[in-house]
């Protein structure tokens, strides 16, 4: 008989105690700290480098770094927190509480503050200058530079350019025709073989 | 000589969790034949390797199955880096074999509660159920999802668990302890339930090994095969014995894996009080250039992955041998001879996980 009553002791608790379960929604969940619920994004930290793009199994992260936009598509990523961990700013993150349903697959995009585009295009606008100008330099260093080398080797060249005209003539004429001759001549002499 | 009759079980039975459908051809009510057919839930996993580079296919592996998804990131990251010659920290093999094991748990507590839910046992489905749901909490606290872990990576893992934290979920499972003990007796004590289990789908130790058996279905038929014994992982230094059983019926295979249930969590107090201090990964390099096969022990058995890599970011192939793939000939032995009324019980005893076979 008390084979078959193993189970009674479970059953009277189970009776008088509480529901083990939560009576979600209406009593939020509680998800422990390291949940991976969504990706957030520090979107004014982000250096628009495109590595989440790459490294996203599913491909659902878009990156556009002249409108100064990040976008993703949270139905489908799978919350895996790879781009998290590539991210060299640090500015992505995975925090508790899931993505809730919709109707349809909608990306959300997050776009740059308007002050930090404008000191980003500032900076840009710097660095091109600031390239610009080492461009410049470099040029003017190399056009300062060049004219020593140029005379050193404008002085034998004339010389050379003088003296070689007539060799390399002479040279070039002969090439041609001997190169163009046996050209025609082997087809030439190799039709009558077979012909015979 | 009676009446033979064909009857469809499945894709979409009460039972099954997974689509599977077998042609059960029975005389009267005595089954002779059982014809199985899958590909309900192809997703073509595999071929996904050509399309995602090395790191990424470590987050497709896992999806092979929601239940021992570990497993799954585990085998395929240790093929990896067994091909790239990569030697990870002490401290990510005990991790892994941590969580390895909290993911057998709570694998098979799930086949336990089905069990008592197939046998018409539902309050027991209920109580396995919620001791389930304590070491989903666990895995949840510790890598961030309740199925899938998402933390393994090519040369370690990506998540610690500190002291305080072993500490807390050694102390709980003595707890869980107590709790599996208490449907211990409900499962292998209870007398209906006996009558239910008991010689209902014998399976020889002989059939099992010609039909290739794996894991607790192989192991009830006393075949002592148990690939962690291979020391993967950190399993070479950690003491435990495949648990075997030699009846071959649904009731050894209930008993193998209740036993598991003790066995698994005597394995994460010894690798808790044995986790060194470390870092967690290290810095990988390179592509994989070559071919592995590796073999681990999933809560269902011997899974196989076979990983295939020309040095390049994409890897050529990979091709994942599940365990319920090896373990389909063996019910069909088992289900020739049974009650029409015994296959529901039957079907779940080799523990399928028809998502896993398909990939």
């Amino acid at each position: 008989m008390s084979s078959i009553l193993n189970f009674t002791g479970t059953l009277l608790k189970n009776l008088v105690s509480k529901p083990i379960t939560k009576n979600y929604p209406e009593e939020p969940a509680v998800y422990p700290e390291r949940t991976r619920g969504r990706i957030v994004i520090d979107i004014d930290q982000c250096i628009s480098c495109g590595l989440c793009v790459r490294n996203c199994p599913p491909r659902c992260i878009t990156v556009d770094k002249n409108e100064g936009t990040w976008t993703i598509n949270r139905f489908d990523c799978i919350a895996c927190g790879y781009c998290a961990s590539k991210c060299p700013k640090k500015c992505l993150k995975l925090i508790p509480g899931y993505q809730k349903p919709g109707r349809s697959k909608a990306a959300v995009t997050y776009r740059k503050s308007e002050e930090v585009m404008e000191a980003e295009r500032q900076k840009a606008a710097e660095m091109a200058a600031r390239k610009a100008a080492a461009l410049k330099a470099a040029n003017e260093k190399k056009a300062a530079a060049a004219p020593a080398p140029a005379a050193k080797a404008a002085a034998p060249a004339p010389a050379e350019n003088a003296a070689a005209p007539t060799p390399a003539a002479k040279a070039a004429v002969p090439a041609q025709t001997v190169s163009a001759a046996p050209a025609n001549a082997a087809p030439a002499a190799a039709v009558p073989e077979e012909k015979q | 000589m009676g009446n033979i009759s064909v009857v469809p079980f499945g894709p979409q039975h009460p039972v099954l969790p997974e689509p599977i459908h077998l042609d059960l051809v029975l005389e009267d009510e005595k089954v002779i034949e059982a014809v199985p057919s899958i590909g309900f839930v192809h997703r073509g996993l595999e071929s996904l390797i050509v399309k995602k580079d090395y790191n990424e296919m470590v987050y497709v592996a896992e999806r092979t199955c929601g239940i021992c998804s570990f497993g799954h990131g585990m085998g395929y990251v240790e093929a990896v880096e067994k091909i790239m010659g990569v030697q990870i920290p002490d401290r990510a093999r005990y991790l892994r074999t941590i969580w390895m094991e909290l993911s057998r748990m709570h694998s098979h507590l799930l086949w336990l509660g089905l069990l008592a839910d197939a046998f018409g046992y539902e309050s027991l489905f209920y109580h396995c159920w919620r001791i389930r749901e304590q070491i989903l909490d666990m895995i949840e606290e510790s890598t961030g999802g309740r199925v899938i872990f998402s933390v393994n990576k090519v040369g370690g893992v990506m998540k610690d668990m500190d002291a305080q934290m072993l500490g807390r979920f050694v102390e709980k499972l003595g707890d869980v302890e107590d709790q599996i003990t208490g449907i211990r007796k409900n499962f292998l004590g209870d007398k209906t339930v006996q009558m239910r289990l008991r010689g209902v789908g014998v399976l020889t130790k002989q059939q099992a090994h010609d039909l290739g058996c794996a894991g607790p279905f192989g192991r009830a038929s006393g075949i002592a095969t148990d690939m962690r014994t291979r020391g993967y992982g950190a399993y070479s230094e950690l003491e435990f014995e495949p648990i075997i059983s030699n009846d071959g019926d649904s009731y050894a295979r209930c008993q193998c894996r209740i036993d598991e249930l003790f066995q698994s969590i005597d394995l994460i107090r010894q690798a808790a009080s044995a986790i060194p201090a470390g870092d967690l990964f290290v810095p990988v390099k390179g592509n994989p250039d070559g071919e592995y096969f590796m073999r681990i022990e999933q809560p269902r058995g011997e899974a196989v992955y076979y990983v295939k890599g020309t040095g390049k970011p994409y890897l050529n192939r990979l091709r994942i041998r599940t365990p319920t793939f090896a373990n389909l000939p063996g019910l069909c032995e088992t289900l020739k001879g049974a009650d029409y009324a015994d296959v529901p019980i039957l079907v779940l005893t080799i523990d399928p996980c028809i998502s896993c076979t398909e990939r």
